[in-house]
């Protein structure tokens, strides 16, 4: 039975806390994803579940308390956004090195300089080399149901990696919106108890987490990493497989919008989706074969599955919010295109930014960039690279 | 071709246009539609202009844009006019409703010639005869709901007397304002 | 009850990155035991037990913890694992210890 409600996305993943009910939650106030803290120590404070939560004076410190309680054997997570994920660099790195399933919700925000509370995807995509598995979400729905699939992947014998879980920051964590809830009891049957095999805290089996690995060991380590971030792939679709069974509701690794006939294509992640899905009615009603992929897990990367799913269009757009600075384009750009030269596929791409700084992202931005796709099609305007979206000139 | 109808709220930091967004959009949600309701956010300083946004239809709603051309805007302070381009964008066919004590005469030339439907309501005299404060939400989401057509009146009122109920569990004294001054205002909105 | 996890011992700078655990977990307490680090001396503490008074004061300060105490009585250096400080020999009141060149 789903229940029928309307919430902000930082809502709605505050109460996915509630129903999986984890063991331990650091966290440092940032905005825009300060309410998720807020909402689940009220649930604590109100007797509603028995999460521990540490507040702490730092994202630094946020950070290593989710590290420490995950190597004690807790389900733990934390949020944050922007800076607060920069000033959690060092320990996102040893979260992954060290194997532990944590959880981070973020709350996607622009990186200061200049200081932007706003949304763009530079913080996540910034951490996109960290080892964590990314999961990203187009509104308050998949945010939830990203959530709730988290720790069935990250738990999983043959991953054992952290996710950052993402939301577009304001655009989705701020608005309030229809979203389908599960009931507390079918989330917990699906999540599960969490029985990790090796913890601190077994007295009974001591063991020691994160030793020095020095260049003996150091790429061992990476490449098992590697494997692990392979190995999620199949994991995360069999979840997905069994969410949808509970759920009603099917994700993979990405999403196809009217694209397997489509001429022209858009690639994107997050909220600004579902502003160029009804550009795409807008266009197809027009007769124009517009279509999208929009990229629900970005660690790991879907490389083949993407080019198959694109090999057929004419010309993509591939488009980042977040600036890299890049001579081959931001990060979304430069994998895809990767992906589509491995794949051998004879598809014109480029690569814009757009919503950089919380920059707004409109039905008729997007139906102005698939008017652009056509017309390097037919070859009436050369294809330019790294444009800004809504730029002023 | 749109499907939903768009609301934009112009307001100040402090007065409550983002709650009153947030309530319509849960009025209309509880009647059984796709709503979003959210603000754009900035500084968030007390008196500061602000704008927050609703669409609300009878089919999920994907776009994740600031509304641009809006069918309708709410001004809960008329102060606003002179300072921010109200009007922009807002479709003829749609209409404005302001709040102020001023015949629409006097509001009409602050509209920068805008065509369409023009209602004023002295939300703060409701707010005041009602509730003893200045609260302007209230009256303003009776107006939106009776010019825009989001609902009957009686169904407005029992979704409010609900939502009141429950919002207000630990103040049950301050209900009963509230409902007087949505009701004041239905009828009132010119 | 660790047989059921990766035997570490077994895990050294020739395995390949298929046997090293997830994480670089250490499975098992004391596995500093196994890591002989008196092969770092460079000087060696010898013991003159006919000067030792047994008044224990060189036992807690050892920062290997390479001076074992059994039934009140300290016993020879850990030569497997002292590193050759000769902090041992500096805190002695009775000049019991002396460092010697070499291993």
């Amino acid at each position: 039975m789903s229940i029928r409600e309307r919430m902000s996305g930082n809502e709605a993943v505050a109460f996915g806390i509630k129903q999986v009910n984890p063991d331990v939650m650091p966290a440092f106030p940032i905005t825009p994803s300060t309410e998720i803290p807020q909402m689940v120590s009220t649930f604590i404070a109100n007797g509603e579940i028995d999460t521990e939560f540490i507040p702490v004076e730092s994202e630094h410190s946020s950070m290593s308390a989710t590290i420490g309680a995950s190597a004690a054997g807790a389900r733990a997570l934390t949020a944050t956004s922007s800076c607060g994920l920069a000033f959690m660099w060092e320990e996102l790195y040893i979260a992954a090195s060290d194997r532990l399933p944590l959880v981070l919700c973020l709350v996607n925000r622009a990186l200061t300089g200049p200081i932007n509370i706003n949304c763009d995807h530079s913080d996540s995509m910034g951490a996109r080399d960290s080892g964590w598995l990314q999961v990203y979400a187009e509104n308050n729905q998949e945010a939830y149901d990203n959530f709730l699939m988290a720790y069935r992947v990250t738990e999983h014998k043959d991953v054992k990696l952290p996710m950052m879980v993402c939301q577009d920051g304001f655009i989705t964590s701020h608005a309030v919106e229809n979203i389908n809830l599960l009931e507390t009891e079918t989330v917990r049957k699906f999540v599960g108890n969490y029985e990790p095999e090796n913890y601190l805290l077994n007295s009974d089996m001591p063991m020691a987490i994160g030793p020095y690995a020095n260049s003996p060991f150091y790429m061992e380590t990476k490449m098992n990493q590697r494997l692990a971030m392979k190995n999620a792939k199949k994991v995360i679709l069999d979840v997905c497989n069994e969410f949808a069974e509970i759920s009603g509701r099917h994700y993979g690794f990405f999403e196809e919008y009217q694209l397997s006939d489509a001429d022209y294509a858009l690639v994107m992640i997050g909220s600004a989706a579902g502003t160029t899905k009804d550009a795409i009615d807008n266009l197809r009603e027009a007769g124009i074969k517009a279509g999208l992929l929009k990229i629900r897990v970005f660690r790991p990367f879907p490389d083949e599955e993407i080019a198959a799913a694109l090999k057929h269009v004419k010309v993509v757009a591939i488009m980042d919010r977040s600036e890299g600075f890049s001579a081959t384009g931001g990060p979304i750009g430069a994998e895809v295109k990767a992906a589509l030269y491995d794949a051998g596929a004879d598809v014109i791409a480029v690569n814009y930014f757009y919503g950089i700084g919380g920059r707004d992202y409109t039905v008729e931005d997007a139906e102005a960039i698939y008017q652009e796709l056509i017309e390097i099609g037919n070859g009436t305007k050369k294809p330019e690279q790294f444009k800004y979206i809504g730029l002023r000139k | 071709m749109k499907k939903h109808i768009e609301i934009r709220w112009h307001g100040r930091g402090g007065q409550g246009a983002k709650t009153a967004a947030l309530l319509l959009a849960d009025v209309a949600f509880n009647t059984g539609m796709y709503v979003q309701g959210f603000p754009e956010y900035g500084p968030e300083r007390m008196g500061a202009p602000i704008t927050a946004y609703n669409r609300i239809g009878d089919t999920p709603i994907r776009a994740h844009s600031n509304i641009y051309t809006p069918d309708y805007v709410v001004v809960v302070d008329e102060t606003l006019l002179h300072t921010v381009d109200v009007t922009n964008g807002l479709k003829e066919d749609g209409a404005i409703i302001i709040n102020t004590d001023k015949p629409k005469e006097e509001i009409l030339p602050l509209l920068n010639g805008y065509k369409g439907g023009v209602h004023t309501i002295d939300a703060r005299r409701i707010s005041i005869e009602a509730l003893g404060k200045y609260f302007p939400n209230s009256p303003m989401l009776a107006a939106i709901v009776k010019v825009a057509n989001i609902m009957k009146e009686d169904e407005f009122l029992s979704q409010m007397e609900a939502s009141y109920q429950h919002k207000f569990a630990k103040k049950p004294e301050v209900i009963e304002g509230n409902m007087k001054a949505l009701k004041m205002a239905f009828s009132e909105v010119q | 009850m660790a047989s059921q996890r990766t035997d570490i011992s077994k895990i050294n700078e020739k395995s390949p990155y298929t046997e090293i655990t997830p994480g670089n977990q250490i499975y098992g307490g004391g596995g500093s035991r196994e890591f002989k680090t008196g092969e770092w001396r460079t000087q060696t503490p010898v013991m003159n037990w006919e000067k030792c008074a047994q008044c224990l004061l060189c036992a807690p300060f050892c920062p290997d913890s390479c001076i074992p105490v059994e039934d009140g009585k300290r016993q020879d250096f850990d030569y497997d694992h002292c590193k050759g400080c000769g902090i041992c020999a500096k805190v002695c009141s009775f000049n019991a210890i002396t460092m010697k060149e070499g291993i």
